[in-house]
């Protein structure tokens, strides 16, 4: 990365020159109602951004980062109330005062940004080198055939293989981080001074995800550009940025280096931010939660947790060999198999946790859903308490259905809108006739209301009155109702805030320390897994490829596969911890 | 984990408005939307009361001369109703056949009699509120009858179809495989032929067998059994939609039935593709009524629907007299446009864009 990191000529507060960016006082405002109050989502904030600098924009959901960038644009929707002492100077100009015109000048020419989802950024119907052109026509004036000629040298710049024929593809045609690279290449076609960057590599894998940072890195030393670039993720802040700045609820609670940030946080929200997320390098009992922090008592439960398995621990699933292949509809009659999941096989433990980790694709939810059968397997056998969980007919199933349960990666979807909490925790009661009568359910729902952390008034209430996490918490209940054995995690801590997450994650082991619950825990999230899981295996296109106690298999990685995925986890977070140590 | 609670929660907190109440709440921001609610109810009210009798009961008594004028054209001449009038006049008086008739004897006990049953000729008005048809009938309490059968029939036409439509729109997009082909198979069939000829077809079958009986109940099958098929398609696309998403996977994960996942989980989210669907058929079922009445498919003589007095209004206005004709027409405009754009704000206010 550049090295003007630590320079201090280029540090806040310095001469106008340095800075090519200025947020003064920045309000903005959504009014929801025809009537009622606006919502203030940006509460007179503050900061700049130098030449040739890095600033990350850091926060959880709502704390109104990506509204402040779209202000930067002038993208705001038309319900938003910008208060008229709000000013954003660049170079000079007031953004907030510009014209439409004007507006548009700067906008994709000195300023550019790149979005979260490539794959709706970029219009399906035209080549990738056309969606380049376009940008190069319209703000360089450039013809037809010049335009061509530098879209493929783009293309070249941010490392697509052979430039001059994939110039040619349309976008379904690449890879997650193949378009993430082309919406780069149009971001900076135009050789922007400042690109924002709105959570460029959230929506990719893990080793994807390496790549784009040390693009976005490169670039941004080789043109001389400023990159906002904004983040839920302070592991990535680390790897990328000079500058940080940390948003909470529409306000700044801190703004500084990123030495200033990691070494020496100030903020209460900081300190906990950086302490919430999983390590690498540690396994708390518990993970610290914000809570801890804003009540200033800091971390507690500091000691570790010891993980790992036995071979004398009692087995309560066994999977053996378990397939599953789609098939896609070729041509008229013509059938192609797609093997999801090939020949998986391992054995849980009871009370233990087996973490599944893989990229995109790999068939690690796959191999979840045909253990539940919620997909029918192809061959193979799952074995709970000896029994083939895959030969039975739907109605012996039902007994177990109960004893393995699922939480689902998103919270917003997994559980219906028409049902209140109550009814949605009472149902699975009632279909296993746990309960003698309504009464008894109806008290047992408000019992594990209380046991998820969740107040008794949501029984009454709908899940679109929840935040994720807590809706997160309302599906750990709904199984628990089961008094499951099994409880499969489907990526249910990906969705969720960093805060939130630890929160949940907390929730998790406590139910495991207290009710001998089984995980499999399914995530592509490397850090997460280490934290939760006692065996971890790494599945890569649809076969495991390597198998091992956590802390084994995260200090002697054995596979190549396993290395490449560990070493693209963002180190952010250990580089600051062991720079305080 | 069993432990029951030892005091269970004394005090209930009110229960928070669900997305029904949502949605009355959005509906009622809609300006526009509430005024056209308001109609739509007053025509609903309208339509019970001429039911129950409260009003319009005496709609084919004949109060005005033919084609009596409108009560705000009184001066304007009325050529129909004189040359009944002068008809009347010109009749000869009765040749006194007295003397030569062997039944003379018994005149006064015949007359006697005549005068206990005889009906007093009432005095027929020249003018009527809204103008009266050929035998005098008033216009309005016309309209207001006929609503009573244009709109039952819309209504329930409607909901039947909604029914049809909704269960085999599930059963496809739900079971998928073969079951869906045969659906869409029986669908494309259904399509393939042309609208009227299909409502004249089962009309035809309907009227000639007498399997529905008589009346408007043939009417609404008809209807029903010809137009489920527009819901069915959005149905069954909203199923397919709906069957893979998380919460109908989390419910097959609790156990919970086929029919249970069909329509206690899923239907209640696609119900507002439904609900819009149903008030765009009510619309359309008035208006195809009106044509079946119009091609003499419809209701009975002894009844009055919008229909069957568009199909009167037809030789009227031949003649000048557009009353009937106005009447009915903007009864039917009005409901129609009120229904509109009610179902235009429903689907705004019942999507349920919280996920």
């Amino acid at each position: 990365m550049s090295d003007n990191r630590s320079d201090p000529g280029l540090r806040r507060g310095d001469s106008a020159q340095h800075l090519l960016l200025q947020v003064q006082d920045l309000d903005v405002a959504f009014r929801v109602e025809r009537k009622g109050e606006p919502f203030r989502a940006v509460k007179g904030i503050s900061f700049d951004i130098g030449r040739n600098r890095t600033v990350a924009l850091v926060g959880e959901s709502g704390s109104g980062k990506s509204v402040s960038a779209m202000a930067i644009l002038g993208l705001l929707p038309d319900n938003a109330i910008v208060s008229p002492q709000s000013r954003i100077l660049y170079e000079g100009r007031d953004l907030l005062k510009a014209s439409m015109g004007e507006l548009q000048a700067i906008r994709g020419k000195d300023i550019s940004v790149i979005f979260q989802e490539p794959m709706t950024s970029l219009n399906p119907v035209f080549t990738v080198g056309e969606q380049i052109a376009e940008v190069l026509r319209l703000h360089m004036g450039l013809g037809v055939r010049a335009a061509h000629a530098r879209a493929i040298e783009l293309l070249n710049e941010v490392g697509i293989p052979s430039p001059q024929l994939r110039v040619n593809s349309y976008p379904h045609e690449m890879s997650g981080g193949q378009q993430q690279r082309v919406m780069i290449a149009m971001a900076i076609a135009c050789e922007p001074k400042l690109l924002i960057a709105d959570e460029p590599t959230t929506a990719l894998d893990v080793t994807i995800q390496k790549q784009i940072l040390d693009l976005v890195a490169g670039l941004q030393s080789r043109h001389n550009m400023s990159v906002l670039f904004i983040t839920h993720d302070l592991g990535v802040v680390g790897e990328i940025a000079d500058d940080v700045v940390v948003m909470q609820n529409g306000e700044i609670q801190e703004q500084g280096t990123v030495r200033d940030i990691f070494e020496r946080p100030q903020h209460a929200y900081t300190k906990a931010l950086l302490a919430c997320r999983p390590r690498l390098d540690r396994r708390p009992k518990r993970l610290p939660v914000i809570d801890d922090f804003m009540r200033g008592q800091g971390p507690v439960h500091i000691e570790e947790r010891r993980r790992g398995t036995s071979p004398a621990d009692a087995i309560i699933l066994e999977v053996k060999d378990l397939t599953k292949t789609f098939f896609l509809k070729e041509g008229l009659f013509g059938k192609r198999a797609v093997p999801a999941v090939q020949q998986v096989s391992f054995r849980l433990p009871k009370g233990k946790t087996i973490g599944l980790v893989g990229e995109s694709g790999s068939g690690k939810t796959t191999v979840g859903l045909t253990v539940m059968r919620l997909h029918e397997a192809t061959g193979g056998q799952v074995l709970f308490e000896g029994k083939d969980l895959l030969a039975l007919t739907e109605r012996e199933m039902m007994a177990y259905r109960r004893r393995i349960q699922i939480i689902f990666q998103n919270p917003y979807a997994s559980l219906n809108p028409r049902f209140t909490v109550g009814q949605i925790l009472v149902e699975p009661m009632k279909i296993h006739g746990i309960g003698a009568n309504e009464k008894e359910r109806v008290e047992h729902a408000f019992h594990l209301l209380k046991r998820v952390g969740l107040p008794e008034a949501s029984f009454y209430k709908y899940p679109h009155e929840f935040s994720g996490g807590q809706r997160q918490r309302i599906a750990i209940a709904r199984c628990l109702t089961m008094k499951p054995d099994v409880l499969i995690c489907d990526e249910s801590v990906s969705a969720l805030d960093v805060s939130v997450q630890a929160q949940v994650l907390n929730l998790l082991q406590d139910l495991q320390d207290e009710y001998k619950l089984s995980y499999i825990f399914i995530s592509h999230d490397l850090a997460v897994v280490k934290y939760i899981s006692d065996r971890v295996m790494v599945m890569n296109q649809g076969r495991i490829v390597e198998m091992a106690d956590s802390d084994e298999i995260y200090r002697q990685p054995r596979e190549e596969y396993t290395r490449k995925l560990l070493s693209s986890i963002p180190k952010g977070l250990e580089k600051a911890a062991d720079l305080t140590e | 984990m069993s432990a029951v609670l030892k005091n269970p929660p004394a005090a209930r907190p009110q229960e928070s408005p669900g997305l029904w109440m949502l949605a009355w709440r959005r509906l009622r921001q809609d300006r526009v939307g509430m005024v056209s609610l308001v109609i739509v109810v007053f025509f609903l009210l309208m339509m019970v009361a001429s039911y129950t009798g409260l009003i319009a009961k005496d709609w084919s008594k004949e109060r005005g001369v033919s084609y009596a004028n409108p009560s705000f054209l009184a001066g304007a001449e009325n050529l129909e109703a004189k040359a009944m009038a002068q008809k009347e006049a010109a009749k000869a008086p009765t040749v006194d056949l007295s003397d030569i008739d062997p039944l003379a004897p018994r005149y006064k006990e015949w007359a006697e009699r005549a005068a206990k049953i005889a009906v007093t000729e009432t005095k027929r008005s020249e003018t009527l509120p809204f103008g009266g048809d050929k035998w005098g009938r008033d216009v309005l309490q016309k309209t207001i009858k006929g609503s009573e059968v244009s709109i039952f029939v819309g209504l329930t036409g409607a909901l039947l179809a909604m029914f049809i439509g909704t269960v085999f729109g599930a059963l496809a997009g739900y079971v998928g495989g073969r079951v869906n082909d045969f659906f869409e198979w029986f669908y494309n069939i259904f399509t393939s032929i042309p609208y009227i000829l299909l409502i004249l077809s089962f009309a035809a079958v309907a009227t000639a067998t007498g399997k529905f009986g008589k009346g408007i109940v043939p009417i609404v099958a008809i209807l029903s059994l010809t137009g489920w098929t527009g819901i069915y398609r959005l149905m069954r696309a909203e199923y397919i939609k709906h069957v893979n998403r998380e919460y109908v996977q989390a419910a097959k994960a609790i156990g919970a039935s086929n029919l249970s996942r069909m329509f206690r989980h899923i239907l209640p989210n696609v119900s507002h593709v439904a609900l819009v669907q149903l008030s765009q058929n009510t619309v359309q079922f008035i208006k195809a009524e009106v044509i079946l009445s119009f091609l003499g498919f419809g209701v009975p003589v002894d009844m009055v629907s919008w229909g069957t007095m568009l199909a009167e209004a037809q030789n009227e206005l031949v003649i000048g007299k557009w009353w009937q004709l106005a009447a009915a027409g903007a009864a039917m405009a009005i409901l129609v446009t009120a229904f509109s754009i009610l179902t235009d704000s429903l689907r705004d206010a019942l999507d349920p864009k919280l996920k």
